[in-house]
């Protein structure tokens, strides 16, 4: 019976810790945006958290982008062949990158890559003090250190998703055209006809940008939030890569419901 | 303004991201096709429009001149009402008839235009009045089977 008792207990406490968690987080976040307007005009500390979780994410973006793209050409190709409609391999790469596999395998990869750096980054801040330090001169560490990696983050995740997908149209080209010879016009004229840049490049630009939102908040949260510890600061960057997935995978669910309900 | 090479390199991370965009949209979507070009809208009511979606293009002779805008159902005639957004270039005869055709077996759906012989040529707002509604395949397959056990046994009782 007392066992029972506990056990339930420790369910309550964990539910309201959690909601607990969720109410600071909406706070934090409320505060990085307030906070925003003081970094943008200080927007060199932007340009360099764009440097950091952009143009240091351009290799492994850009390098997975095109192997994506090549599988789906070569997969693509196997089951259309048997329909003999070859030709609509880059409706089908196209349509595929630009409305899901790029935004979503995007910030996927982003997560994982600037999205622990982020975390790890602002939890040793924590650990060694630093933070504490600034607040120690009067200054606002939120604004200082947080405002401008969400910004920095939340600005490279859109032109990181297109890159993904322009990377891996290329790829599906390379291999449905190049390699095993689909036809050249058709497989452009197809996916011009197919594709509309209102529906489809505008709401994948959108996704990224709300999957960017999504994983970076989630990751300066989680660092911000981090026990002050070693082994703290490393399940906080766990923590992060894996929240921010489910995070992204729940996100994509819901947008795609509200953008692709076909017409 | 100090200038470091950390943004030379977040200019060109930006420049890759718009030029990625571009390519998005003019080599792979098909912006400036028809959104740009200037078009007049005429209305035409078919029975029954089969799988026609918005956006399906419409065709003269078989070229694009332009695009379905709108799909609604008019109540009082029970019928659908199709808006047909037609490129200016093209004008057609105010009796242009309009027909729902399928490209291939299983493709997608457009509206064939037919030019008719009046003098006078179609404007924003016009209504065609000759169409022709998609085919259904149910229906047609009915037919053939109806017609073909009328011509085996001939029910008397029908005629």
């Amino acid at each position: 019976m007392n066992g029972l008792l506990d056990s339930l207990r420790g369910i309550g406490a964990r539910v309201i810790d959690s909601i607990w968690r969720m109410g600071v987080a909406t706070r934090f976040f409320l505060m990085t945006l307030l906070q925003s307007g003081q970094s943008f005009r200080r927007f060199h500390l932007i340009i360099r958290e764009i440097y950091s979780a952009g143009v240091l994410s351009l290799i492994i973006i850009l390098v997975s982008g095109l192997f994506v793209g090549m599988v789906l050409g070569l997969q693509g190709y196997e089951t259309l062949q048997t329909y003999g409609s070859e030709e609509a391999l880059g409706v089908l790469v196209s349509l595929s990158l630009v409305r899901e596999l790029g935004p979503v395998v995007a910030a996927l990869l982003f997560a994982s890559r600037a999205g622990s750096a982020i975390t790890a980054e602002i939890g040793l801040m924590k650990a060694t003090e630093q933070l504490a330090a600034m607040e120690m001169m009067a200054v606002d560490p939120v604004a200082r250190v947080v405002a401008p990696r969400f910004w920095g983050a939340v600005i490279s995740m859109p032109i990181l998703a297109a890159l993904f997908s322009a990377m891996g149209i290329l790829g599906g080209y390379l291999v449905g055209v190049v390699l095993i010879g689909v036809d050249e016009g058709a497989f452009w004229s197809q996916m011009q006809a197919a594709v509309d840049f209102r529906e489809d490049v505008l709401n994948g630009v959108l996704k990224s940008v709300v999957f960017g939102v999504a994983v970076t908040a989630i990751a300066l949260f989680e660092g911000y939030d981090a026990p002050p510890t070693a082994e703290g600061v490393s399940r906080a960057t766990t923590r992060t890569v894996v929240t921010s997935s489910l995070a992204i995978l729940a996100l994509d669910f819901i947008l795609t419901a509200f953008m692709f309900r076909g017409v | 303004m100090q200038r470091a090479t950390l943004d030379l390199w977040v200019g060109i991370f930006v420049v890759a991201g718009i030029a990625a965009i571009l390519f998005l949209a003019l080599r792979v979507g098909n912006m400036g096709s028809y959104d740009s070009a200037s078009t007049y809208t005429v209305k035409a009511s078919f029975e029954n429009i089969g799988g026609l979606k918005v956006r399906a293009p419409i065709k003269s002779a078989g070229v694009v001149v332009g695009r379905v805008s709108e799909i609604g159902f008019d109540s009082t005639m029970y019928e659908a009402s199709v808006s047909l957004k037609l490129d200016t270039r093209y004008k057609f005869p105010k009796d242009s008839s309009a027909s729902i055709m399928t490209s291939g077996l299983l493709g997608e759906q457009y509206i064939a235009l037919e030019a008719g012989g009046e003098e006078k040529m179609l404007e924003e707002g016009d209504t065609l009045k000759i169409t022709q509604g998609a085919v259904v395949l149910e229906n047609l397959i009915g037919q053939f089977l109806y017609n073909k056990s009328e011509g085996e046994v001939k029910p008397p009782a029908l005629r």
